[in-house]
């Protein structure tokens, strides 16, 4: 999708030297001198907290109607106004963010899951069962995915179920080749060869020692990829391809607010405005991580 | 790796890549519960016309043979006829192609201007004000919805201010200029028609705005990124131990040096302005192939969906291509080593 190619094009590598335990004291230090990272790590935790706690600070319910206060700016009894069938925005972006944000980790963790063991496999199999199922994925990768995503979401039947399962299956590929390549330089490592010197089987190489060794690089680029997935799911929404009305998505908001904007700015503004901050929190994460576990980038 | 090398690997990938494409695409086309024959014909229509219609599109043969013929189709350029338009495919996207690729060249160039030297800038004030600024508008720009950006900027300058249009190409008072290359900018200067480039421009701006803030972050990242490592190089010191002048240091040799990766990247980068355009497209009524497919989608018509997947795919391929001989010829370590 859009917004990754940077890092699809340059994975973050290795772990620790020797690709072994993380330093934390390290990880410490440099995340207490990046401004940046510390500010995506507080507006993670901040809308975090605003999924945990939505029955108890949203103002209203979000499916309450209020015909008597429709299209209504925003003011003291609705800081956000509200739509126009009187539902107070604020409530639906606090609600919301329990639809949009998960929806970005549900994305994530599927593609994720399926895409590094997919290509530890692969790059553990070698020889022709490697070479085949690397031809395909870089044949996946030659798909512009969104349009990808939106095909496969449109044949699927529009709601946010398929929304999210289209979105996850086009990302798979990304996964498989940053695994594959992990799973290659380790499976080299002296205790991984040890491991096949003692007869053990090679599932439980790739449980005990690729998957525990290869998952920095991966997690980094997991957080890259939550903002890219909420900013992905969002956009289907918009476009009437996930979530449906009455959800409150922040995607499907800005697009019923679409309507209103030259009169209620209000309306589409403050649900893109949600996507928007939620996205800046990962990738300013992502950018972080990615800063701390790439030797490259260390002292300078 | 030479020139003749890499092209003919693209090849072989592009072929695999359209007979992937065309395998998904039809596996997809017939998962759906809609029956196209009656969409076409109608909610009103009898079941006759709709068995007719049904055998005129092919769709009572067996389903291999129906992917046979397709595949046949695409190798002759016949895409199938659109349900929703009801012309051929191929002229559609023909029609609409150049709308997206003047929209896209036009983002990727606010794009490239801005994003150069803000990652130069970035760079060479790593970790000062000036970086963490940068930065941050790098990264707004990759976290921005771009149909959201597209909304607030028609309700700044079209809504409020009433300077710029907010849909569309060209006024609809103006005929499009004379097609010679499909730009409506490029194609009225050509016309000499100065209210029609006029027209084509303001309307252009919002649009090319949207879609070029997404990736002026990717750039600046880029650009930052790069120059970080060409700053490191020996010969940056050995130049800043010769007294050389630290502008002539960071133009003329890193920049030059940090230019080269970042080619792969920007040109990749185009590719992904597919995705920002289907949006982009959607919010300012730009007549452009994602419009086309969005509203493809919408109506369910797979021919469309099918032959515009398949042209972006192969421009994709062809994409990357080009970027790799583009590549090749700025670093000749590359041509070389491989």
């Amino acid at each position: 999708m859009a917004n990754t190619e940077l890092m699809e094009g340059k994975p973050p590598v290795a772990v620790a030297p020797g690709g072994g335990l993380l330093d934390w004291r390290y990880v410490r230090y440099r995340f207490a001198h990046s401004p940046l990272a510390l500010l995506g790590l507080a507006i993670i935790l901040f809308v975090l907290a605003v999924m945990a706690l939505a029955p108890w600070i949203a103002p209203y319910d979000p499916a309450r109607l209020d015909l008597l206060h429709r299209l209504a700016p925003p003011g003291p009894l609705h800081w956000f106004g509200t739509d126009q069938v009187g539902r107070d925005i604020l409530s639906r972006i606090i609600w919301g963010s329990r639809v949009s944000v998960t929806v970005g980790f549900g994305i994530v963790a599927i593609s994720m899951l399926c895409g590094t063991a997919l290509g530890a496999f692969s790059g553990l199999a070698g020889g022709g069962i490697d070479t085949a199922i690397m031809r395909v994925m870089d044949v996946l990768l030659s798909f512009p995915s969104f349009v990808m995503a939106m095909a496969l979401a449109a044949a699927l039947g529009p709601n946010l179920t398929n929304a999210m399962l289209a979105i996850a299956v086009v990302r798979i590929p990304f996964y498989v080749r940053l695994a594959r390549g992990q799973a290659l330089s380790l499976r080299e490592r002296p205790y991984v060869k040890a491991a096949e010197t003692f007869g053990a089987s090679r599932i439980h190489i790739v449980i005990r020692h690729i998957i525990p060794n290869a998952m920095a690089p991966i997690i980094v680029q997991s957080t890259l990829d939550i903002g890219v997935a909420i900013l992905t799911a969002s956009a289907l929404s918009f476009i009437g391809l996930g979530a449906q009305e009455p959800t409150a998505e922040w995607g499907a908001m800005v697009a019923s607010g679409r309507d209103f904007l030259l009169d209620q700015w209000w309306y589409p503004t403050f649900p893109g405005l949600a996507i928007l901050v939620t996205a800046v929190g990962f990738n300013l994460l992502g950018d972080g991580l990615r800063d701390i576990f790439d030797p490259r980038l260390r002292g300078k | 790796m030479s020139f003749a090398n890499t092209i003919r690997r693209r090849l072989i990938l592009l072929v695999f890549v359209v007979f992937g494409v065309s395998v998904v695409t039809f596996v997809i086309s017939h998962l759906i519960p809609g029956d196209p024959a009656r969409m076409m014909a109608g909610e009103r229509a009898t079941n006759e016309t709709v068995a007719h219609i049904r055998a005129e599109l092919g769709l009572d043969k067996p389903v291999p043979v129906q992917y046979i013929e397709y595949v046949r189709g695409l190798l002759h350029g016949n895409f199938g006829i659109s349900i929703r338009t009801q012309r051929p495919v191929i002229d559609d996207i023909l029609l609409f192609f150049p709308a997206t690729i003047e929209l896209a060249v036009a983002a990727l160039l606010l794009a490239i201007i801005l994003g150069i030297p803000l990652g130069v800038l970035s760079a060479v004030a790593k970790d000062r004000a000036v970086d963490q600024v940068s930065r941050t508008i790098s990264v707004t720009g990759i976290s921005t919805p771009a149909f959201w950006l597209g909304l607030l900027l028609i309700y700044v300058f079209y809504g409020r201010l009433g300077i710029l249009p907010g849909s569309g190409r060209i006024a609809s008072d103006i005929p499009p200029p004379p097609a010679v290359t499909g730009f409506y900018t490029i194609d009225a200067l050509i016309a000499g028609d100065g209210r029609a480039f006029v027209s084509a421009l303001t309307h252009l701006v919002l649009p090319a705005l949207t879609l070029g803030f997404i990736h002026l972050g990717i750039v600046t990242r880029q650009i930052r990124s790069a120059m970080l490592e060409v700053l490191q190089e020996d010969y940056i010191r050995t130049a800043k131990a010769s007294g050389i002048s630290r502008a002539r240091i960071v133009f003329h040799y890193a920049l030059r040096n940090a230019l080269i990766p970042s080619v792969t990247m920007i040109g990749l980068a185009f590719g992904d302005l597919l995705y920002g355009a289907v949006l982009t497209e959607t919010v300012f009524a730009w007549p452009g192939m994602g419009n086309y497919v969005v509203q493809s989608i919408t109506a369910l018509d797979f021919p469309a969906i099918m032959g515009f997947t398949v042209v972006a795919s192969t421009a994709y391929v062809l994409l990357n291509m080009l970027v790799d001989l583009v590549y090749m010829a700025l670093d000749p370590q590359i041509r070389e080593v491989g």
